[in-house]
């Protein structure tokens, strides 16, 4: 028997309408200027570690709950899982680590955060998503990283 | 202002931490990293260490498998030992011009975060992840014993830092303490003397690493709160009872000058000043007001700020322990850097 999911039946959300993203800067003169919308096209497909859908289509992702200051090169993400209790927001929070530590310039400082309110160790996980020598320690872990990964096949398509 | 010196390329992964050797006029030092290595970086004798002469010696690649965290020389420069994620220890012995990899050893049961000697070289403390402190004794024949496990700490330990000249250990951790541990009588007995934190005074956030003054009478700490304590540390833990003049007490806070997590701060062997390295790419050096004491506080002023000192995380700095001007520095960019202090300062 499967183990019993923790959130058995999510509410699942449309996704939002892509907008066609703009024409790369051919420009060196002209700043690559990165924006929320960009940030949220990178994260949005990103799947739950427990569902067939994307963060996006959990509500656990917005394109509001990210906060970009590129000329203080500087992101924050805060996350929204979709129970209290949710026993793999931590996998969540490692996956957009993951995923913005590859495709963000390296000048970027990325802060992730639980929603306040959204989950009930909210103070312990933010705490450990934001230790880089944990988070270090997290990526050389196989298992772990295995879990990462499954998140992260579809934002790579 | 500082000047760099040169710039050591060589890791593939982020350099952690960089620790200079403490003999022969300091010409080598070691750093670790991401990458699985540790690398020995010597200076070509003949020229000032403040001259771009270093250059690679040796890379150390076979000890462990996975980040090298943190690695310490023992007091005659004989030994290394490094701390890894791979739940290990390793030590290397430094003989006739070559590195041989001599020891390997366990017992901690997750990420080993640091290792540290004592002043007399006969003692070695390491932390991890699981919370627990060790002492090792260091017995005849390359052989390490250990004496002693220490649980106090509610929290992943990230530094052990022993006291310039007194056998006592100070541990700093992700509980956001500071615990200070002394041996009780002549047995292998440790106990934790004091633990420096809240209420009351101390750190909000994780305490990442402590460094000691050359007399050992003041410590510095660094934490995710984005401040510095300075610790009075010259009251006699081994007088044991609970007189409050026989405690380490909190002497200032350094704070609002740091914007990320400060990762390191070493307080310089030689004089009063103190660098930091944070989460914020910068390197900063404080330093005792000389204007006296204010009402018996002791009050820290920033004499250099450096903005970029690396592309990305300051991970550890280190004053040379002979030259006052030498600094050297670790990033998240994969790059060590040799610095130099020049113009004006107080104390140098």
């Amino acid at each position: 028997m499967a183990p019993a999911l923790i959130n058995a039946n999510p509410i699942v959300h449309e996704k939002k309408k892509r907008t066609s993203k703009p024409q790369a800067n051919y420009n060196d003169a002209i700043p690559d200027v990165i924006d929320e919308l960009e940030i949220f096209d990178h994260v949005r497909d990103i799947t739950d570690p427990e569902h067939p859908y994307s963060l996006e289509q959990l509500n656990v992702v917005t394109e509001d709950s990210i906060f970009v200051d590129d000329a203080k090169n500087y992101v924050k993400i805060t996350f929204t899982p979709t129970v209290q209790h949710c026993s793999m927001a931590t996998i969540i929070g490692l996956s957009l680590r993951l995923k913005l530590l590859r495709c963000l310039p390296p000048r970027f400082k990325v802060d992730i955060f639980l929603a306040p309110g959204s989950h009930s160790t909210e103070a312990a996980i933010n705490k450990q998503l934001n230790d880089k020598e944990r988070v270090a320690a997290a990526f050389e872990n196989p298992n772990l990283v295995d879990l990462v990964e499954k998140c992260l096949v579809s934002t790579e398509e | 202002s500082l000047r760099l010196v040169q710039e050591l390329e060589g890791h593939e992964d982020r350099v952690w931490g960089v620790a200079w050797r403490p003999c022969d006029g300091s010409s080598i030092l070691a750093s670790c990293s991401g990458d699985q290595t540790v690398r020995i970086w010597e200076h070509s004798s003949g020229s000032s260490p403040s001259s771009a002469a270093w250059v690679c010696k040796a890379v150390l690649d076979s000890s462990h498998n996975r980040t090298v965290r943190q690695i310490s020389w023992s007091p005659n420069g004989n030994l290394l030992a490094s701390a890894s994620f791979d739940a290990t220890i390793g030590m290397w012995e430094y003989v006739g011009n070559e590195f041989s990899f001599i020891a390997s050893f366990e017992g901690h049961e997750n990420e080993v975060k640091s290792v540290a000697w004592n002043s007399a070289g006969t003692l070695l403390a390491t932390c991890s992840r699981d919370k627990s402190v060790w002492i090792w004794e260091v017995l005849p024949g390359h052989e390490f014993e250990c004496v002693s496990v220490l649980n106090g700490h509610t929290q992943d330990v990230k530094m052990v830092l022993w006291h310039p000249s007194l056998d006592i250990l100070v541990s700093t951790s992700y509980d956001n303490t500071i615990k200070i541990w002394t041996e009780e009588g002549d047995g292998d007995d440790w106990h934790c003397a004091q633990t420096l934190g809240p209420p009351g005074s101390g750190h909000t956030s994780t305490v990442w690493a402590a460094s000691f003054n050359a007399t050992g009478d003041c410590m510095v700490t660094c934490s995710d709160d984005l401040t510095l304590n300075i610790w009075d540390s010259s009251a006699d833990l081994s007088s044991a009872n609970d007189d409050d003049s026989a405690k380490w007490k909190h002497l200032a806070t350094i704070s609002g000058y740091h914007d990320r997590t400060i990762y390191s701060v070493n307080w310089s062997s030689l004089n009063d000043l103190i660098a930091s390295g944070a989460g914020d790419d910068c390197i900063r050096i404080f330093s005792k007001s000389q204007d006296g004491d204010q009402e018996g506080s002791q009050s820290y002023e920033l004499v250099q700020k450096h903005e970029k000192a690396h592309t990305a995380d300051v991970n550890c700095v280190q004053w040379h322990p002979k030259n006052p001007r030498l600094l050297a520095s670790a990033g998240d960019d994969g790059i060590v850097k040799i610095w130099e202090v020049v113009g004006d300062l107080p104390h140098v």
